[in-house]
């Protein structure tokens, strides 16, 4: 066959490449330009107050975000693929639940946590099958799951709170630390790590982003789309559920109320992260920065002495300032 | 003829790729001008700076009648008369021919509403001026690929465009749309509308064109009266090297032994405007190239897309003796089947993605034994492709967003063939790839059938079923009208089953 090379593609080559690097060069942009936002928050936060940047005052943060940030990989995830999924703050919350009724009859620690996950990995199912099987479009499937998960938990509790005894070592998960590290935080850690690899090395991480970038063409290219978008649901509802019993063990109460509205703080995270809800773009480390980009203002607000009631209305406008500055600047870098 | 636009010292600069280097182009009314160049020479990218789509680099100027000008966008380039019609077509598919035609300008009355009235009588006289059998008020959706094309015409008119562009017109529309869009463009021509024409086919530019400009590497190499052109220095001055000879020598590689074996084949419900597809028999021999010939909406592309398990179907498939069950495109994978689709945007590329994620997307398997893909042997054997099929591109790691037309399709033939399938759908292989990279593809896929791969052929260009073909199926009206050995298949005989 011919070979050819054309002079103008030729000189420019190396230069490209040794640029072009590793990873799609446009990801990379993306999650430095939201990590540059954080850095610079977090500059401006500690000039303002000196009770930021403490020990205590950064893990207090960082657990405090760290379930957002959990379940964002999950979301991140299902977003890439083009989908979404509303239900995590319910499944969290019933996931947390079924994990407390799990100690109220006196079952063994392991075997409630194992209840705990499998409601989740239930709740996601159940949203895989109504989208991939039914062709139900996301947001109404995992909209009804919201409903129903949080409509089972006033059912279980009567909205009363759930406080049974717990062994020592449960709390742990919740409570506990590894060094100076909180556990929930070496949870999310852990998590990250995991799920970029999966991500960014496996064949099913590939597949994702094909489902969401052309379901298609993926379709045509022999990628198994139906699975895949039901694998990811799946893999949201079981780490929505390992959320839930992070709740649980931080806390030792079962709300009624817990989870509620999470899904927005999880689909924002990812959001800010760089995943575009049209699918195919995005990242579990863009996620975890979107997180943590917003529990750092939030807590930032809050140290500022600023008015309780102005904090929401400042931390959203604080976030919409910083992620046009990343929109904007991805922009003029590109074409 | 007057000139009209003028472009001086044009360049274009993207992250690895100098796209276009002082390139020159002068427009004038009344004149078709076309624009020839291979794969990736800067054809789109010269119309787009035109049409204020992208910004030249600084250094270069755009004059419209003497006076320099900075295009901002396609509205403000439309205001100053220039209209492009796009290689692929960007319609509201679920609106109306007029909706489409008046979109973002829907004349208004009085109160504020949409005067609807209004906006379908300036349709219909817009589409007289066309000569066009279509109602204002039919759903886009509707139209044929060609009709669509017209619809952007008169689009192109309504604006009063001085000057209207179209990228590979011809590409997807069948011969007898295109006779009827060269008639267009000579009334155009007539009305004292500049014409700016790519295309990759030749015959066109001597048919049509009063002037050609040459494009290679993104430099302007002449630009010159049709008169003094032949087809021959054309060619030298598009690719400067020698070309391997385009509709070579045919040698049949086709056995006797029964590869893919087809009875009885049934559409499933055929959606309305669709062809009716039924009792379809045939046999595909271990490497043979079989043909499929016939017009634009016999059924060609349905034909396949059930045998790949994109349609529901009934009848029967065999491979390799034993009937197999397909429902899903995986299934048909699996056993052995793999399918260049026509539609390289929609079916053939996931466009976020790069040209190695892209590539190793149908055979990912190949290089990742267990759950992790191996980048290096990925990189490696998307290289060797590259190279070999020529794809034009800074590096593997380019989105294909970014490659031109003709090097996307490279790249939907490159995933499969690396695929090595047994059997080997290509359907409409080489849309929008230049003369040069037309006779590598027909080289590449007689050289996979002497490898024992079967090789089906569906193409629009009659030329080039019967220059790859060994045995030509005809297909009219969702049937099997005909089919032909090499020796008897004539252009007029096929024709004639395709049509009669
Ligand atoms: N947005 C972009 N980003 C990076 N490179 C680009 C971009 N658009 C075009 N290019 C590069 O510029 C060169 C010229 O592309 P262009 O689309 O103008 O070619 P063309 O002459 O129209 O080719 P074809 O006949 O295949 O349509 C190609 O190498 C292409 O990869
Ligand atoms: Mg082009």
């Amino acid at each position: 066959m011919i070979v050819r090379d054309s002079p103008a593609t030729a000189v420019l080559r190396p230069r490209h490449t040794a640029v072009g690097g590793r990873v799609s060069a446009l990801l990379q942009v993306r999650e430095l330009n939201v990590l540059t936002a954080l850095l610079v928050v977090v500059a401006l936060i500690s000039f303002s107050t000196p009770y930021f940047l403490t020990t205590d005052n950064l893990m207090g943060v960082f657990r405090s975000f760290s379930l957002i940030a959990i379940m964002s990989i999950g979301m991140v995830m299902v977003i890439i693929t083009g989908g979404i999924d509303l239900s995590v703050g319910s499944v969290m919350g019933l996931s947390s639940l079924v994990t407390a009724l799990g100690f109220q009859s006196g079952l063994p620690t392991a075997v409630c946590i194992l209840g705990g996950l499998a409601t989740g990995l239930l709740f996601g199912l159940f949203n895989g099958v109504l989208i991939t099987v039914i062709r139900l479009p996301p947001f109404i499937a995992t909209l009804g799951s919201l409903s129903i998960g949080r409509g089972l938990m006033y059912i279980i509790t009567h909205g009363v709170p759930l406080t049974p005894d717990t062994p020592d070592v449960f709390a742990e998960i919740g409570q506990g630390y590894v060094g100076l590290v909180p556990v929930p935080v070496v949870i999310m850690l852990a998590m990250t790590i995991v799920f970029s690899v999966v991500m960014r090395k496996t064949r099913f991480g590939r597949h994702v982003y094909a489902t969401g970038g052309n379901e298609m063409a993926a379709r045509l290219s022999g990628v198994k789309t139906g699975r895949v978008k039901l694998l990811v649901y799946m893999l949201s509802g079981l780490i929505a559920g390992l959320a839930g019993i992070v709740s649980f063990s931080r806390y030792l109460s079962a709300e009624p109320a817990s989870g509620f509205g999470a899904e927005l703080d999880v689909i924002a995270a990812a959001a800010i992260g760089g995943a575009s809800l049209a699918g195919g773009v995005g990242s579990v480390e863009g996620a975890i920065i979107g997180a943590a980009l917003a529990g750092i203002i939030a807590n930032g607000v809050v140290l500022m002495n600023i008015n309780t009631y102005a904090q929401q209305a400042i931390t959203g406008a604080v976030i919409l300032i910083a992620v046009s500055l990343d929109v904007w600047r991805s922009r003029s870098k590109g074409a | 003829m007057s000139l009209f636009l003028e472009m001086r010292d044009v360049s274009k600069t993207f992250p690895g790729v100098r796209a276009l280097n002082k390139v020159d182009l002068e427009v004038r009314l009344g004149e078709v001008h076309a624009l020839a160049g291979e794969n990736g020479a800067g054809k789109s990218t010269l119309m787009k700076i035109m049409t204020g789509v992208y910004t030249a680099d600084p250094g270069g100027r755009i004059l419209i009648e003497g006076e320099p000008i900075v295009i901002r966008d396609a509205v403000h380039a439309r205001a100053l008369g220039i209209s492009i019609i796009y290689q692929e077509l960007s319609m509201v598919e679920n609106l109306t021919v007029a909706e489409n035609i008046f979109l973002a300008r829907e004349p208004l009355r009085a109160s504020g509403f949409l005067d609807k009235a209004r906006m379908n009588r300036e349709a219909a006289e817009v589409l007289a001026t066309l000569q066009m059998d279509v109602s204002p008020v039919t759903p886009v959706a509707q139209l044929s690929m060609g009709q669509k094309q017209m619809i952007e015409i008169a689009k192109a008119i309504s604006y009063r465009s001085k000057i209207i562009i179209m990228d590979e017109p011809t590409a997807s529309l069948s011969h007898h749309e295109a006779v009827t869009l060269m008639g267009q463009i000579r009334r155009l021509r007539q009305q004292g509308i500049g014409i700016v024409y790519i295309t990759h086919r030749l015959d066109e530019i001597f048919e049509i064109a009063d002037r050609v400009t040459i494009l290679r590497d993104g430099s302007t190499v002449d630009s010159l009266p049709i008169a003094e052109v032949t087809r021959d220095i054309l060619v030298r001055k598009m690719v400067d090297r020698e070309l391997s000879q385009l509709y070579g020598k045919h040698v049949c590689h086709a056995t006797s032994e029964v590869l893919l074996d087809v009875k009885g084949l049934t559409l499933d419900q055929p959606r309305p405007h669709q062809a009716k597809v039924k009792n379809i028999d045939f046999s595909l021999y271990r490497g043979e190239v079989l043909g499929f010939f016939g017009l634009i909406g016999a059924g060609r592309t349905e034909i396949m897309e059930m045998i790949f398990g994109m349609r529901a179907s009934t009848g029967t498939i065999a491979i390799d003796g034993r009937q197999v069950a397909i429902h899903e495109p995986s299934d048909a994978i699996a056993h052995g089947i793999g399918f260049v689709t026509e539609d390289r945007k929609g079916q053939g590329l996931v466009l976020g993605m790069n040209v190695r994620e892209n590539f190793s997307l149908t055979h990912l398997e190949a290089y990742s034994p267990n759950f992790f893909v191996n980048r290096q042997k990925e990189t490696a054997r998307c290289r060797d492709f590259v190279k070999s099929l020529g794809i034009k591109t800074p590096s593997t790691e380019q989105r294909v967003v970014n490659l031109s037309g003709g090097n996307q399709q490279k790249i939907v033939i490159a995933k499969w063939v690396a695929r090595s399938p047994k059997i080997l759908i290509v359907d409409e292989p080489t849309r929008g790839i230049d003369i040069g990279a037309k006779a590598e593809v027909h080289a590449l896929l007689a050289r996979l059938a002497s490898d024992g791969m079967g090789i089906i052929v569906i193409s629009s260009d009659l030329p080039e079923v019967l220059a790859v073909s060994d045995r030509v199926i005809v297909i009219k009206d969702g049937r099997i009208s005909q089919t032909f050995e090499r020796a008897q298949a004539s252009q007029e005989t096929i024709m004639e089953a395709a049509t009669a």
